[in-house]
Order: structure tokens, then C-alpha cells, then sequence
């Protein structure tokens, strides 16, 4: 398979420094806590290491079957974007079950304040 | 020993719960009423407080599951040894409370659960849907306990020490319980007894078993049912 010429290189490398800086900034805001960072960085650091290491790229091609490396992309893309996802349903569960654990906590304790005679 | 928490669970059932409440009231007259009000929007909370009744008022509206645990949660920390928990919509009658709490007062099981086909003078007939869903949910709950229960849709139960102890924690099916709470109260190792009650259908308002949540109700089961071998048992068992 043919390599990337440096001008296909160049573009790809900005677009993926670019997206991992991004991520990088929003968790030095404290915009992203550190916690729900890592998966995105991951990806944007794979972005980055696919950008310069083309060959590693088509090593995967050869390793999955896939016919061309866009397969092999739009594979990877389809897996994180599933990874993600299970990720954020587990935070929102255990943010349910704080969120219902305060609420309880909430109620049992207004209670006492609102019935002092009890 | 402290007389025994009659749990209420209400939502929206102003309309309803005075007289449930009066009922409750005439055939336990020793009873701790609490009503736990899961956020209603109507005048729930003052009924239930002119009615002579505790109330803890959840800030939102959190599913009846939420609102029993948080009753539960309330007698574990003030040492209640026997809780009853009934619905506040009328479906249940309350002088059947006192065989409720025989059993456990005499301790021949640890939960005590009020089943309405077991006494054949019962006047309650559900619609061919629901019986149909009442046979599954029965058959899929023999599957996981090796338990034949006549009714277990029922939420009308009396619970002993131990038992409200567990619930209290995390280990409480609070999404949509009923017949899963059976399956995790005899999974916990608990002793559980039906108990013949009446029940009526209910005089207005909307069941909690509308629309497509008998769907999901037999999903969350089937998942149950599959994954019941393969989840940790649960850790805190009676007497643990």
C-alpha cells in the first residue's frame, strides 16, 4: 500500500495535535475532570502515533483482514465511539445511585429538622 | 420491643391515602405510620400529616422502589425490628396487616408477603394481559428460587429486622421492584411465607403498570434471570 505523501502527513499530524491539546487544555480548566479524560486522550494520542507511524496503520490492515487502512480507521472509530458510550452509561449509573442516595439522605434528614417533636 | 413501622409509599394520592391511613390506623392501633412522599406534585404530604402520619418527602420524584428503601432506610437508623409496607392507592386492604405481622412476630419467616390468589374468596380478577404477565413473572421467579408463589406482583409485605436491614442497602432492586425483590430476598437466604390478603382494584389514578412497563418489567427479569448465577451473591446475609 502506497505511503502518505508529507503534505497528507503534515495534515493529519495537525488534526490530531490539535485534538489532543484540546482535551490536554480542557482538563487544565478543570473544564474536564482528570477522571473522564483518559479515554479521550488515548484516542487522541492513537490519532497522533497513526499520523506520523503510517506503516503501524497498515501492520493493523494486515492483522484484521480489512481491505483498505479507511476500513481499519472507520473500525476503530466505530469501536471507540462504542467504548465511549459504555463508558458515560456507567458514570450516569453511579451518578444515579449517588444522586438517589442524596435524595434519601436529604429527605430523612429534613424530616428530623422539619418534626423536631418526633 | 417497638411497635411495629407501617410504610406507606405515595405519589399524587391525596385523593386516596386519608382513608388508607384511617384504615391503617383502626386495625394497628400501636402502628408507627410513616408515608414516604416520592415528590408528588398534589397534597399528599399534608393529608397524610393531618392523618396523624410521619412524613419524609423525597425533593423529586424517584419511583416507588426509591420511596420504600428510603422508608427502609429510616427504620434501620430509629431500630424499628418490623416494618409493613403497603400502596397509599387503596388496592390493599389494611386489617389483613395484623397476619402480616403474625408471621413475623412469631417468627415463622422473615418476610411475609400478601398474596391475593391464595384465599380462593378473593374478589380480585385481573384482565387476561395481566394474568398472562402475572403467570410469566411467577414461572420466572420459580426459576431462579425453586419457590412456587401465588402472587408476586404483590407489594404489600411485612419484614422483620434482618431483612429491613438489608434492604437498606444497595442490594435493593429500588428500579421497578416487586417480583424481584422476592428473588433477592430468597437469594439472600431469607425466609419468605405468603400470606392470604385482599386487594381491590384500584378507584382512579394511573397503576404503576401501564403502558410499556410490563415490557421492560419482563426485560429486567429475563436479565435477572440470567445473570443471577453469575453475580456475587449477595454479602450482607441474615444474621451477617
Amino acid at each position: 500500500m502506497a505511503e502518505l505523501t508529507l503534505h497528507q502527513t503534515m495534515f493529519a499530524l495537525v488534526i490530531s495535535l490539535v485534538a489532543f491539546l484540546f482535551v490536554l487544555e480542557l482538563v487544565r480548566r478543570r473544564r474536564l475532570l482528570e477522571e473522564y479524560s483518559w479515554l479521550w486522550l488515548l484516542t487522541a494520542g492513537a490519532m497522533v502515533l497513526l499520523a506520523v507511524w503510517y506503516r503501524l496503520l497498515i501492520v493493523i490492515t494486515h492483522i484484521v483482514g480489512a481491505v483498505t487502512p479507511l476500513n481499519t480507521l472507520l473500525l476503530c472509530a466505530v469501536l471507540f465511539l462504542f467504548a465511549i458510550a459504555v463508558h458515560y452509561s456507567v458514570i450516569i449509573s453511579r451518578l444515579s445511585t449517588q444522586v438517589k442516595n442524596l435524595a434519601q439522605e436529604l429527605a430523612l434528614l429534613s424530616s428530623r429538622v422539619d418534626e423536631p417533636r418526633s | 420491643m417497638k411497635p411495629p413501622l407501617v410504610l406507606v409509599p405515595a405519589f399524587n394520592e391525596a385523593a386516596r391515602i386519608g382513608r388508607v391511613l384511617a384504615g391503617v390506623r383502626a386495625a394497628v392501633p400501636d402502628a408507627i405510620l410513616l408515608v414516604v412522599d416520592d415528590g408528588s406534585a398534589d397534597d399528599t404530604a399534608a393529608v397524610a400529616r393531618a392523618a396523624g402520619a410521619r412524613v419524609v418527602r423525597l425533593p423529586f420524584n424517584l419511583g416507588a422502589g426509591v420511596a420504600a428503601q428510603t422508608g427502609y432506610k429510616l427504620a434501620v437508623r430509629e431500630g424499628y425490628d418490623c416494618v409493613v409496607q403497603l400502596d397509599a392507592d387503596g388496592q390493599h386492604e389494611p386489617a389483613d396487616i395484623p397476619a402480616l405481622l403474625a408471621v413475623i412476630a412469631h417468627d415463622e419467616a422473615d418476610v411475609a408477603i400478601g398474596s391475593r390468589f391464595l384465599d380462593g374468596a378473593n374478589t380480585y380478577r385481573p384482565g387476561l394481559l395481566r394474568r398472562a404477565g402475572m403467570g410469566l413473572f411467577r414461572w420466572l421467579a420459580w426459576l431462579l428460587t425453586g419457590m412456587r408463589f401465588s402472587d408476586v406482583t404483590s407489594g404489600f409485605r411485612a419484614l422483620g429486622g434482618d431483612v429491613v436491614r438489608f434492604v437498606a442497602t444497595e442490594w435493593y432492586p429500588t428500579d421497578y421492584a416487586d417480583a424481584d425483590v422476592l428473588i433477592t430476598l430468597r437469594r439472600a437466604g431469607f425466609r419468605l411465607r405468603e400470606v392470604p390478603v385482599r386487594m381491590y382494584p384500584r378507584t382512579g389514578g394511573l397503576s404503576m403498570h401501564a403502558g410499556l412497563r410490563p415490557v421492560y418489567y419482563v426485560f429486567k427479569m429475563l436479565l435477572s434471570v440470567a445473570l443471577a448465577p453469575l453475580r456475587r451473591e449477595p454479602a450482607q446475609r441474615k444474621g451477617a
